[in-house]
């Protein structure tokens, strides 16, 4: 038990310097499209993105991929995170930012300066579920078989502190047949400033009504319990005690138990599948106005069957036209970039080696719509 | 750097005496041999690097400091209103003023720093004592060899080892002391589970500052006078009597001086406080207990890389403030050694 602890943990912990996940492995084999010294020639240089550090699985699944089409070009994802991300496309040292959350106001008018003759734009191309995990091996409820049933109430209780031990009885009854153990709940939750963070409590926020007190944002909202960088940080923590509860990307919490929250009448636990349905009824977000964007609006109260609402969407940010871009190199890449990115066989890579939920054919038209404005002539 | 800066003066002292004392041997009395020439020519290429050496460290000196006030300059000058939305962001809104942001890192700082010199500082001067006074000629190498190896392990791997093998081992005894000591506050439950508190920080750089501290005492007490020691036996003290009274008092301002060598590594920590703490924002006396405290150094490392302008001035503020706490610590251990010398 200890040595596998152990062994996880110094995984995770490795994997907090460099991020490389089990996505490095396997990207070259993809069937290569062109044939031998085939592909796109036209296409050419160093192209570089930096952002969100969510993406970067399906970052490096993307460049592989691009790569067999494209392999005259050289690209390259620093997972700087989102704000420095987008500072560094705002100084125009980037061609593209990954970013958990869509551009403000104040950052759509500043890209001006960058985009000749318009604004930048955000498109979503990546979708995660996030899980609502927690460590209760000893009791044997860990695994991707076990599921506590929780209400989004139970949740926003629980994170905001007036849940404190597993043997409450709103968790017995909504639990019936299993035994919950007399354990101390210690809440994990991001010290950093996190997409997941916000994503999490935008959900608690539509979802759990009056028992979710605090506003949305990137930083977490209250003192309770412990905090941890990085999802890494935050798994790390979860494993290495009984009865913690946290959240984090459903990709990296597979050894730990996860939530099955309500949703409708149905108890739903997470998966990308269900992520992927609550995606096809998103609609876009009205406040979104400039050209372009696409800013998608969660229905975290969905009632669908088999929908899993609390996820985490990651965007690209681009311009149509790049200033200091004679040759059109920069759109071009963008183009062709931002069409693999979002195109089925993009979203199938990113999903094989990041387990993020694949965008609907409704989504990646509102995208295509975009993307096809980018100027190359 | 105390003990440092004094060996570099007496270095600087010794030599000057031996260019005094060289001075005559080139006076013109035709005995001047090509040996002396070049043993003169040599002196001055020495004290030349040897003085190049020490304004170099000035100068480094002087430069940290610039570019600490430079950078950390902007945070104080221009809108108000946005340095106060900056501290909010870097806090998460816990703060809006400059000083309410430092005071909880300050206080963090110091205590963790202080915790793990109360712990080791017993201890390591434990181990010197048993090295140069105790322990068989052979051991002592073996020991002396251990500890100045401990010295130079980095202080990342100590952070790993806390975190993966001390955070998960420890997380049971804190809860045993917090079940049975809880009543006295400092030892308040509930305790953190897993124990990224305080207590486990101050454990681990108690364990990283041992070393040094060992290092130095062990060296000053090796020099304890053999004479007195041998008096002091000789009119019937028992050993520890000796050590109380002939090696000791000796020592003193030596022991001072390595605890500061200890407290300023501690002070200035960041790796090994960034993996085992979880960080809070307060000014709990709460050991035991989760997200109550961070320190200035594992504070900037966490904040920077999402940080703007603003907000990477504030934090090179915050440095400002602990490169003037330690400077403060050393001043103090000064005049303590001094008056102790004295």
């Amino acid at each position: 038990m200890h040595s596998h602890v152990f062994g996880r943990s110094l995984a995770l912990f490795l994997s907090m310097g460099l991020v490389v996940g089990p996505a490095a492995c396997g990207d070259n084999t993809l069937p290569s499209k062109g044939g031998v010294g085939g592909g796109d020639q036209s296409l050419s240089g160093e192209f570089a993105g930096s952002g969100a550090s969510s993406q970067q699985s399906a970052n490096e699944a993307w460049i592989a991929g691009f790569r067999q089409d494209h392999p005259q070009t050289r690209i390259s994802y620093d997972p700087s995170g989102s704000g420095a991300g987008v500072n560094a496309f705002l100084n125009g040292s980037t061609i593209w930012a990954g970013s958990d959350a869509p551009l403000s106001k104040s950052q759509v008018k500043q890209s001006e300066a960058i985009c000749q003759g318009g604004t930048a734009f955000d498109l979503p191309v990546y979708a995660t579920p996030i899980a609502v995990a927690y460590n209760l091996g000893d009791a044997g409820l860990n695994g991707p078989d076990h599921h506590l049933k929780m209400e989004p109430s139970t949740i926003a209780r629980i994170f905001s502190g007036r849940i404190t031990n597993w043997n409450d009885p709103e968790l017995a009854r909504l639990n019936p047949g299993v035994t919950l153990p007399d354990l101390h709940i210690t809440v994990v939750h991001r010290s950093d400033k996190s997409g997941t963070t916000k994503s999490f409590v935008s959900y608690l926020h539509d979802a759990a009504g009056s028992a979710w007190p605090y506003p949305v944002g990137e930083n977490w909202p209250n003192d309770l319990g412990q905090s941890a960088k990085g999802t890494a940080g935050v798994v790390m923590t979860m494993t290495q005690a009984q009865g913690t509860i946290g959240y984090a990307d459903a990709a990296q919490t597979t050894s730990l138990g996860s939530v099955a929250v309500r949703v409708g009448t149905k108890w739903t636990p997470p998966s990308a599948k269900a992520a992927a349905r609550v995606l096809e009824s998103a609609r876009r977000d009205p406040e979104a106005r400039e050209p372009r964007r696409v800013v998608l609006d969660i229905d975290h109260t969905t009632g669908q069957p088999g929908a899993y609402p609390v996820m985490l969407v990651s965007y690209d940010v681009a311009c149509s036209v790049y200033r200091h871009d004679q040759d059109r190199s920069r759109a071009r890449f963008a183009k062709a970039w931002l069409t693999y990115v979002v195109s089925a066989e993009g979203q199938r890579q990113a999903a094989a080696n990041a387990g993020s939920a694949e965008l609907s054919e409704a989504v990646r038209a509102m995208v295509m719509a975009s993307v096809e404005t980018i100027e190359v002539d | 750097m105390a003990d440092v800066d004094q060996a570099m003066k007496e270095a600087a002292m010794a030599k000057e005496a031996g260019a005094g004392r060289r001075t005559p041997d080139r006076d013109p009395a035709g005995q001047a041999q090509g040996g002396t020439h070049s043993g003169a020519r040599a002196d001055r290429i020495f004290r030349f690097c040897a003085r190049g050496a020490g304004i170099l460290i000035l100068l480094a000196l002087a430069a940290v400091t610039l570019f600490l006030i430079l950078k950390a300059f902007p945070a104080f000058i221009g809108d108000g209103g946005q340095r106060s939305k900056a501290i909010e962001s870097l806090s998460g809104g816990r703060a809006s003023g400059f000083w309410q942001y430092v005071g909880p890192l300050v206080f963090g700082t110091v205590l963790i720093a202080g915790l793990a010199l109360l712990m080791a500082f017993p201890v390591a001067v434990g181990i010197a004592l048993f090295i140069s006074h105790y322990a068989p000629a052979r051991l002592s190498t073996a020991l002396s060899y251990v500890v100045d190896l401990l010295a130079a392990i980095p202080s990342v791997v100590y952070g790993l080892w806390g975190a993966l093998v001390l955070v998960p081992h420890i997380t049971g005894f804190w809860g045993w002391v917090a079940r049975h000591l809880g009543w006295i506050p400092l030892f308040a439950g509930p305790a953190a589970a897993p124990a990224r508190s305080v207590a486990t920080v101050a454990l681990v750089l108690a364990v990283m500052i041992l070393p040094i501290i060992t290092s130095v005492t062990r060296d000053i007490f090796l020099q304890a006078p053999r004479l007195q020691q041998e008096a002091a036996l000789a009119l019937g003290a028992t050993k520890w009597e000796m050590i109380r009274l002939a090696v000791l008092p000796f020592g003193r301002s030596g022991i001072i001086s390595a605890s500061m060598l200890g407290l300023g590594r501690a002070l200035g920590e960041t790796m090994a406080v960034l993996m085992i703490l979880s960080p809070g924002f307060s000014y709990a006396l709460r050991l035991l207990r989760p997200s109550t405290s961070q320190t200035i150094a594992a504070n900037i490392a966490s904040q920077f890389p999402e940080a703007d302008s603003t907000g990477v001035a504030l934090l090179v503020a915050t440095g400002l403030v602990l490169f003037i706490i330690t400077f403060l610590v050393n001043y103090m251990a000064r005049r303590i050694t001094t008056k102790a010398g004295a």
